[in-house]
């Protein structure tokens, strides 16, 4: 097992290592100049020069490279183009939104879709079993935005019990306030989260229930419940966890249509102002800080299912074992 | 997206809008007028325009001005609704006889909010600020006639230019006055205003405290919150929930009807100095051709664009100057729809059978729909048109700075920027001699009365020669909760002045 963590930490450095280079690439071959951003209309070809060399976009890209590297070595995501004012505090910020936001629309999608997705296979003749596939089916369809606007006009507009978006300036010092600006966004990405989520606890179930294992231990005289508790649920799981890591993980990313919807001063609104403006450490702080992420939230994911299936273990470190 | 090229326009023009229309600092809103209203009250006004930072010599934008101009910050003048300019921290001045020297008294007892009396030191200071080698104040070219600044003593200002400039208090009026020994002013600030900064949330929001040593009136509220959005559906639905009281500026008219039909909220439609244009490269064939401008222009009806793109708001206007500038003239007469006209200029032109060309046009609104109605106008005409949707930051390259096209369309958001018409190098190209000449004329002026008459001669001569075609002035709209008073209804892009908002219960 500490082969295996040494290992997929390795993996983890040189991914992170090989998404920064592609990220820094990328930026840089967009098209647009981040000097049109700092420079006002009327600005002279040495203005503009002048505005180039001072965020230094006019020195070579290996140069801006190895400076933005070093500067990430020592913990500092770098200074923004166009405030001037350090990224990485900015970042953390708005982690201060996101983080709760997506990890409680991940477990309020988990707490509805687990029930439901067992529900959904275990009743698929029932009606109500029948309506939950339905549901969950009609839910994937359904953009995040539109949702979300539906629910400001019921909830916001209409009945006026809860804020129709923004977020206390004081942050958290109110954790009330705070809570209520979330309810609505983590209502909207749980809904559409665990719509999706149904469908893989659904056939995951449904995997499980015509199992021969689970035949046998039947056979053997264990009930239902106590064959699914000891058999099922770990089997079951196994495929659902790694949905539920890139379900995590992409919700983390696509919080920039909700954050805007409900006006969230969060990491991926801090990301449209930074792609708008060609403010390369601004987006460049929040892509890496996003990768770093996903990539540990893959970590984990591989990990917990290593931990509930023992065979995972021998497979996937080579065998040794 | 939009905002931003605005805010890119803007720089340019960004201070300079800014005060531009500024306003009202008194005479706003009037629904609530009558009622007792609380003296600490929080105002929370919503916006599209968040700072990037807080200094206006450092790129902070649009934004920066709305919340802190006037509010936070103040100049030795500042620039009323009407155009005017009226002294703010300058008690008087004086003009040499030559016209070169300015000495200006300030005003005794102003304090800073650090507690720092205000003196002739800081005046040299902000306005050095402005004119360093790193400043990117918009109005740095424009006060580049500095040649000197001394401060014979703590309340005297004796200011020296290279050469005249009738336009220099009016500049000054975007110089804000800051403690010489502010640090930080990124993201703090050091000003004279009726407010300090109480709490400013990037991403979020911007919040100001009345300040109890202020010189002048005391601020009517005890402190304003500016929220900001991306959003503007966003922005709508906290003026429908009470999170805001009033937004700034709404930026379409398809908002308006769910606030007009609601009677507690007041629409107000002020006047705008944004521009639409279509903007001909006149150095381009075929618009090297006054009569092909002119034709393009006639045929184009101004009236059914405006009422396709705003309703019942905005103005037709037939020159690059908005009725709050001084040497506004009403031409909407020269180069009228006329399609008739039109097509007998194109043939005394050579172009009986039309002509094609590219409209090199920016991806927001309203651009694209404004291109789709030129595009369908001038087909009457014979006319084809090309439309190429671009990226703003496309525009500002290939237009802006390398003149690569033959007709664009942008928005324009400064006052007085018609004389941008005596720049030949300007990315328009119009290039006539005696337009420069009364431009930079107009500039020497011994009087303003000389001055405006001067640049409404190039005010009618732009207009004759279509130069560009103005399609309308955008309207300034400002909507209200019935709760608010006092606030501010002209040129709010830029400036948002909060101190005289009163808010009943």
């Amino acid at each position: 097992m500490a082969r295996y963590l040494l290992r997929r930490l390795a993996f983890l450095a040189v991914s992170l290592a090989l998404a920064s280079v592609v990220l820094f690439v990328l930026l840089r071959m967009l098209p647009g100049d981040p000097a049109n951003a700092l420079t006002a209309v009327g600005a002279s070809p040495e203005q503009i020069a002048a505005a180039r060399h001072s965020i230094g976009s006019d020195r070579p890209l290996p140069e801006q490279f190895t400076h933005w590297i070093g500067q990430l070595a020592s913990g500092d995501l770098g200074t923004s183009f166009v405030s001037s004012l350090p990224v990485g505090p900015e970042v953390t910020a708005r982690l201060d939104v996101t983080v709760p936001l997506t990890l409680a629309a991940f477990v309020l999608a988990v707490l509805v879709a687990v029930p439901a997705g067992f529900v959904a296979a275990y009743k698929r003749h029932s009606w109500y079993g029948a309506l939950l596939s339905g549901v969950s089916q009609l839910g994937i369809a359904i953009p995040v935005f539109w949702l979300g606007m539906i629910l400001i006009a019921v909830f916001a507009l209409n009945a006026g019990w809860l804020p129709s978006g923004g977020f206390p300036q004081d942050g958290w010092a109110d954790p009330a306030e705070a809570f209520r600006a979330l309810v609505l966004p983590v209502v909207t990405i749980a809904l559409v989260m665990s719509a999706s989520l149904i469908r893989y606890v659904r056939s995951a179930t449904l995997d499980v229930l015509g199992s021969d294992y689970l035949r046998t231990a039947r056979a053997l005289g264990s009930s239902f419940g106590r064959a699914m508790w000891r058999h099922g649920l770990r089997n079951g799981a196994v495929p659902v966890i790694s949905v539920l890591g890139i379900e995590l993980a992409s919700t983390l990313l696509g919080a920039v249509v909700v954050e805007s919807v409900y006006a969230l001063p969060g990491l991926g609104s801090l990301l449209a102002t930074g792609i708008a403006q060609h403010d390369y450490p601004v987006i460049q702080g929040v892509l890496f800080v996003s990768t770093l992420a996903v990539l540990v939230i893959g970590f984990v994911a591989d990990l917990v299912q290593r931990i509930i299936d023992p065979r995972l273990r021998g497979r996937l470190s080579g065998g040794a074992r | 997206m939009s905002t931003k090229k605005n805010v890119l326009y803007g720089t340019a023009s960004a201070a300079a809008l800014a005060l531009t229309l500024t306003a009202c600092g008194g005479s706003g809103g009037s629904s609530a007028s009558g009622g007792t209203w609380d003296k600490d009250a929080v105002v929370n006004i919503g916006s599209l325009y968040e700072p990037q930072n807080l200094d206006n010599t450092a790129g902070g934008g649009q934004g920066v001005t709305e919340a802190l101009n006037g509010n936070v910050y103040e100049g030795l003048f500042g620039l009323a609704d009407d155009g005017k300019v009226d002294k703010l921290l300058a008690q008087d001045y004086e003009t040499s006889a030559d016209g070169l020297t300015y000495t200006f008294t300030l005003r005794d007892g102003v304090k800073f909010h650090s507690g720092k009396e205000l003196t002739s030191q800081d005046v040299k200071y902000s306005l050095e600020k402005v004119l360093a080698d790193d400043s990117q104040s918009a109005r740095k070219s424009n006060l580049e006639v500095v040649k000197d600044i001394a401060t014979p003593d703590a309340r005297t200002v004796k200011i020296t230019l290279s050469k005249k400039s009738i336009s220099f208090v009016y500049n000054l009026s975007y110089v804000w006055i800051i403690n010489s020994q502010a640090k930080e002013l990124k993201t703090t600030e050091d000003g004279t205003g009726p407010y300090t900064l109480n709490k400013w949330t990037r991403g979020s929001a911007l919040s100001l405290n009345r300040f109890a040593g202020y010189w002048g009136d005391a601020a009517a509220n005890k402190q304003v919150v500016f929220h900001y959005y991306k959003d503007a559906t966003a922005l709508n639905n906290a003026l429908l929930t009470n999170a805001v009281d009033v937004v700034t500026s709404e930026q379409s008219p398809d908002a308006l009807e769910q606030f007009k039909s609601n009677g507690n909220y007041k629409v107000n439609d002020g006047d705008s100095t944004t521009k639409l244009l279509l903007a001909f490269n006149d150095k381009a064939k075929p618009f090297t051709d006054v009569k092909v401008r002119q034709a393009v222009s006639a045929a184009i009806d101004d009236k059914k664009l405006l009422e396709s793109v705003w309703g019942g708001y905005g103005k037709q206007i037939g020159s690059m100057v908005p009725p709050t500038d001084p040497w506004y003239e009403d031409l909407t007469d020269v180069d009228a729809h006329d399609v008739t006209k039109a097509k007998k200029l194109l043939t005394e032109a050579g172009y009986a059978k039309g002509f094609s060309f590219t409209l090199d046009t920016p991806n927001y609104d309203p651009h694209p729909t404004a291109a789709t109605f030129i595009k369908s106008q001038l087909a009457k005409v014979g006319i084809t048109v090309k439309i190429n949707t671009i990226t703003p930051d496309e525009w500002y390259t290939k237009v802006y700075k390398n003149h690569d096209f033959t007709a664009t369309l942008q928005e324009h958001v400064n006052d007085r920027d018609l004389v941008w018409y005596g720049n030949p190098d300007f990315y328009w190209g119009y290039d006539n001699p005696q337009v420069s000449k009364w431009v930079e004329q107009a500039e020497e002026a011994s009087s303003t009365a000389e001055q405006t008459e001067l640049l409404k001669e190039v005010n009618r001569k732009t207009a004759e020669d279509a130069a560009s075609d103005w399609l309308y002035l955008y309207p300034q709209i400002v909507v209200a909760n019935n709760k608010l008073s006092g606030y501010p209804l002209n040129g709010l892009n830029s400036q948002f002045f909060a101190y005289d908002i009163k808010k009943t219960g």
